[in-house]
């Protein structure tokens, strides 16, 4: 028999007129590359709410950085029907409401929101790769919520897949017999239809008070240009109904229900969504910070008096300044930061100016990804060239006379009499083969961690956990770690507390003049390095002058480093005849465009590729460029 | 001559140029004749130049119906400036330039001269000069063209360091050098010597003794030259293999001042960025007038492959519009250039109508290089307000500003490029 639903199957699973018993909600949690998509695609083959000619590969990552980069950031909720039948041959529909996760570090309150929308969660690794610490990160999240676990081994048709050596890896994680861990192939689609099965017998049903007044919890928001936001929740108590009026609990703000339905994938507006089920509001408010997630949706005119617990506004971590290459492309920068804003509640910035940059914005973000999501955003939607500047995270500076100054960008760092300067701390969990516990712990001790403890997850794989400041992460902690482990590592890593350092303020004075956007907040230990990197990359990409320029750093009045570039001797084509003048005028005109797109720093002419390429981490050292 | 054609505006296939919209009245400019010779027996490891070794091009194009065909050149462009409407002028200055002139029989040079006297009239006391290889030259071939009207040549001498030479290719001995100096003076040519410094291995010393050298044969004009190492150039493949070592920019600049002092201790001054001539009795300097044409915006018809030419304004174009001034440049390939003329066509590849703005750019660019020093009225008032600011980097003459002119000091001729950036912001 078909597992897909007859009509009058159906009936019982209509939205808003499912009883709880038959509603099953379960999340995928998995590491980018680990096939969760594939296999959510497939589900939706199989379950027959997308028809075999509609589908496009990875139907649920929309945007199309998503698809390019294969990874979820934003999450979406799917309907889908699918029929059990019993020893006994009785058939009963279910209806399962699939919540697809953000898959990435700097989403995790994204994740816990999830996670929270849901009863039972399907572990997905990778039958070739094993687990990684942002997946283990997550599980330990779903086992903190009490949700069922099911273990899934993925690609079990890839030849290099070990699915017996990784059974027993996740099996032991999660505390079951490895027997016991399915394995599918989301691309062939083996092993699905038991999965959907193994869904509908192990995840609880939701269970609320259908009587009492409404509650629904914000699992995700998302601004669509011709629909004002939408708005994703999970019913838990009571029922939401066509054009009711709603109050979001945090901010007590009201709006008229404009549709109210579940996806599958495509909105089907409902009657309304009752206890335990899962759907999408629209309001017509065009802003998803009015629509926040973990925000409580209750009704109006009988408000429920307790809001659902574990809602917190999003929290920048990271900081960076934003500045266009062209500088009269700063107010399309501005309207363009203003429209990712309907659609990103974590963004914010406010403007900023740099002596050597000219107008831009100080912009934070929840973590490196989402910084580098929101760039490539900017310059792809909106047609800008931009410059940011090198991440930094936020420092609390503490004076002798007590007063606090919050510093978000180096340049702000304080002069003067420091009594104490804080920096966020984070609990990091670094998953790798045992071969590279040396290369790890050396990494770690350089970037000032302290270990906090080391497992074994199998013979030869170890999960080492370590406090570390986030400013060491968010420089080059990752790469370092990747290109050490030759790329077995895997990192994940959560904002704990602050600690005080002993960090230094370096400045990079170009004849003289400071060049904010140089400027470094580092530890003293490495104030010296940074300097001498930094110099020496200037020396490299800024030309020659008509007149000498020292390039030093400095903490405070005292320089740590110096180069000088040499002044310029000869600036001439010695031939200009006839034949030559239009060359030579061409060239002239050329030259002329070009200094147009220099910034002058004091008299230097300073290329903006010369900013570019110094703010960039990836080009270290300049003179390595080319040697290869 | 550079290697590549620029990119311009397709020319008329008659060659006609828009139309002199000065009235009947004469421009005040001087008009010269350039004659390219696209022909050498070695082509120089350094050279880009638009020059051709072998003596049959096929076609009709060789060296011996070379000087037939520039003629054909010449009598179409006195029907060309005739047709846009110019007043005649008689050719004030000549200038056959190459490639290597002297490959050809000194008669077909002077019967290109003589075309010329035909086509427009050759005015009294003209300058005709000749490039010349220092190996291709006796003292008949000289005294014959000096008989046929020539008045000076040009040779080019490079360095007076064999090994040197050995790297830039040239194949002359260096001993040669006095005889040919002598040769030309007793034939009543005024001489002058090209030299190269930066080349390769070249020691300051190496330097010393070339500029020496050529003071030595009293000449009253010397040119020296910063080596160019040009993309496509054999010394350029060299230089990508780390075969040979380009000296760096300050050499060059230590070069260029020692040339300068040295040139000026013998009484030569420098009257272009580089180019210095001896200094007579009433104060004027004996200077190659015709290249002198081309940095005060003369008019010009380059005859040959790859030669370009200018006719300044006021033109009007057929749409009305006033043309400050028009180029153009003739097809690179010397088969072509004589199959184009076979047929009757314009031998021009392409050119570019020059607006007032430009025109002012080429003039600041060019005039900026002299001795004379350029009319500050021809820079625009942010131009002349950064005057002051090269004064003061000690780039442009202090006393010379005060006088109206933009003149550059001896830094200034180093960074002249710069100082134009600047002047023409």
């Amino acid at each position: 028999m078909t597992p897909i639903p007859s009509a009058a199957e159906t009936a019982r699973i209509q939205p808003a007129a499912t009883a709880p018993e038959l509603l099953r909600n379960f999340c995928i949690i998995a590491h980018i590359d680990h096939g969760k998509s594939t296999l959510a695609d497939r589900m939706l083959q199989l379950t027959g709410v997308v028809e075999q000619r509609a589908m496009r590969a990875q139907y649920l990552d929309r945007m199309d950085i998503e698809r390019e980069r294969g990874i979820t950031i934003k999450s979406q909720a799917v309907r889908m029907p699918w029929v059990l039948e019993g020893t006994d041959g009785t058939r009963t529909p279910y209806a399962l409401n699939m919540i697809d996760t953000p898959g990435h570090v700097d989403f995790t309150y994204e994740v816990s929101r999830s996670l929270a929308a849901c009863e039972g969660a399907v572990l997905l690794v990778d039958a070739a790769q094993g687990i990684e610490a942002q997946t283990l990160a997550n599980l330990y999240l779903a086992m903190e919520n009490e949700l069922a676990i099911i273990p899934v081994l993925n690609k079990i048709d890839l030849p290099a897949a070990q699915p017996e050596k990784y059974a027993e890896e996740i099996a032991g994680l999660v505390g079951v017999d490895p027997e016991s861990v399915l394995k599918v192939s989301g691309k062939t689609g083996v092993g699905v239809e038991a999965l959907l099965d193994r869904i509908v017998e192990t995840v609880p049903p939701p269970v609320g008070d259908a009587d009492a007044p409404a509650r629904a919890m914000i699992f995700d928001s998302v601004y669509d240009t011709y629909r004002g936001v939408v708005t994703y929740v999970r019913v838990v108590d009571g029922k939401l109904n066509p054009r009711e009026r709603i109050s979001m609990m945090s901010t007590r703000a009201t709006h008229d229900l404009l549709e109210i339905g579940v996806s599958a994938p495509e909105p089907h507006p409902t009657d309304g969504l009752g206890v335990g089920e899962v759907g999408y509001l629209i309001t017509g408010v065009k802003d998803v910070r009015q629509s926040k997630v973990g925000d409580t949706v209750t009704n109006a005119l009988k408000p429920a008096a307790e809001a659902l617990g574990g809602y917190s506004d999003p929290k920048p971590m990271v900081f960076s300044g934003l500045y266009p290459i062209d500088g009269s492309d700063y107010p399309i920068l501005r309207d363009a930061l203003d429209k990712l804003k309907l659609n990103d509640a974590a963004l914010v910035y406010e403007p900023e100016t740099s002596v050597a940059l000219g107008f831009g914005f100080r912009v934070g973000y929840l973590g490196l990804l989402h910084l580098e999501i929101v760039r490539e955003r900017l310059e792809r939607e909106f047609d800008l060239d931009l410059i940011s500047t090198a991440p930094n995270v936020i420092y609390d500076v503490t004076m002798e006379d007590r007063s606090v100054v919050t510093v978000t960008n180096p340049s702000e760092f304080p002069g003067g009499k420091i009594g104490e300067v804080r920096e966020p701390v984070v609990k990091a969990t670094i998953l790798a083969p045992s071969e590279f516990i040396g290369a790890i712990m050396e990494l770690c001790q350089t970037k000032r961690g302290d270990l906090q403890g080391m497992d074994y997850l199998s013979a030869d794989r170890v999960e080492l956990r370590y406090f570390l400041p986030l400013a060491e992460i968010v420089f080059d902690f990752f790469d370092q770690l990747k290109s050490k482990t030759r790329g077995y590592a895997s990192l994940d890593y959560d904002v704990v507390g602050e600690q005080a350092a002993d960090l230094v303020k370096v400045d990079i004075l170009l004849q003289g003049e400071q060049v904010d956007a140089f400027s470094a907040i580092v530890h003293k230990d490495k104030a010296y390095a940074y300097g001498v990197m930094m110099t020496g990359k200037l020396k490299e990409l800024i030309p020659r002058q008509q007149f000498e320029v020292p390039i030093q750093a400095a903490v405070g009045a005292r320089v740590i480093a110096r180069e000088t570039i040499r002044a310029i001797r000869k600036d001439v084509l010695a031939k200009c005849y006839g034949g030559d003048i239009s060359r030579k005028r061409k060239l002239l005109e050329k030259q002329k465009e070009g200094k147009k797109r220099m910034k002058t720093i004091g008299r230097v002419d300073v290329p903006q590729e010369a900013f570019i390429a110094a703010l960039s981490s990836d080009a270290a050292d300049p003179k390595d460029k080319g040697k290869k | 001559m550079s290697p590549a054609l620029p990119d311009g505006d397709p020319a008329p296939a008659d060659g006609a140029l828009p139309r002199w919209a000065g009235g009947s009245g004469a421009p005040q400019r001087a008009f010269g004749v350039y004659v390219h010779v696209p022909f050498c027996t070695v082509r120089c490891g350094y050279c880009d130049f638009n020059t051709y070794t072998a003596t049959e091009l096929g076609g009709g194009a060789s060296q011996d119906s070379y000087a037939t065909t520039a003629l054909s050149e010449i009598e179409l462009g006195a029907h060309v400036l005739a047709d846009a409407g110019l007043p005649a002028r008689e050719v004030s200055t000549v200038f056959v330039g190459g490639g290597t002139p002297t490959v050809l029989p000194a008669g077909d040079l002077a019967r290109i001269l003589d075309g010329l006297r035909d086509a427009w009239g050759l005015a009294d006391g003209a300058e005709v000069t000749t490039e010349a290889n220092p190996d291709s030259v006796s003292p008949e071939y000289l005294r014959t063209l000096a008989d046929a009207g020539f008045t000076r040549v040009s040779f080019g001498m490079q360095s007076a360091v064999p090994h040197v030479l050995a790297t830039l290719e040239r194949t002359h001995d260096p001993a040669r050098i006095p005889d040919v100096v002598a040769w030309a003076r007793d034939a009543g040519l005024d001489v002058s010597l090209d030299l190269i410094y930066g080349t390769p291995g070249e020691s300051l010393d190496d330097w010393r003794t070339s500029v020496e050298a050529a003071l030595a044969t009293g000449v009253d004009h010397v040119s020296a030259y910063a080596l160019v190492v040009e993309p496509g150039t054999r010394m350029a493949v060299q230089v990508r293999r780390g075969e040979l070592t380009l000296p760096d920019e300050d050499d060059q600049a230590a070069k260029y001042e020692l040339a300068d002092e040295l040139l000026t201790a013998s009484g030569l001054r420098w009257y272009e960025v580089s180019n210095w001539a001896r200094e007579r009795a009433d104060g004027s300097v004996a200077a190659c007038r015709h290249n002198l044409a081309y940095w005060r915006g003369d008019d010009w018809w380059g005859v040959g492959p790859g030669a370009h030419s200018y006719v300044g304004g006021p033109l009007v174009g057929d749409d009305g519009d006033e043309i400050a001034g028009v180029r153009w440049w003739n097809v690179k390939h010397p088969r072509r250039y004589a199959t184009m003329l076979a047929a009757g066509q314009s031998p021009a590849a392409g050119r570019e109508l020059l607006d007032a703005p430009t025109a002012t750019l080429e003039r600041v660019m060019l005039g900026v290089r002299l001795a004379e020093g350029l009319d500050l009225a021809e820079l625009s008032a942010a131009g002349r307000r950064a005057v002051a600011g090269q004064v003061a980097a000690g780039l442009l003459d202090g006393r010379a500003a005060i006088g109206g002119r933009a003149l550059l000091t001896r830094r200034g001729r180093l960074l002249a490029d710069a100082v134009v950036r600047d002047l023409t912001d």
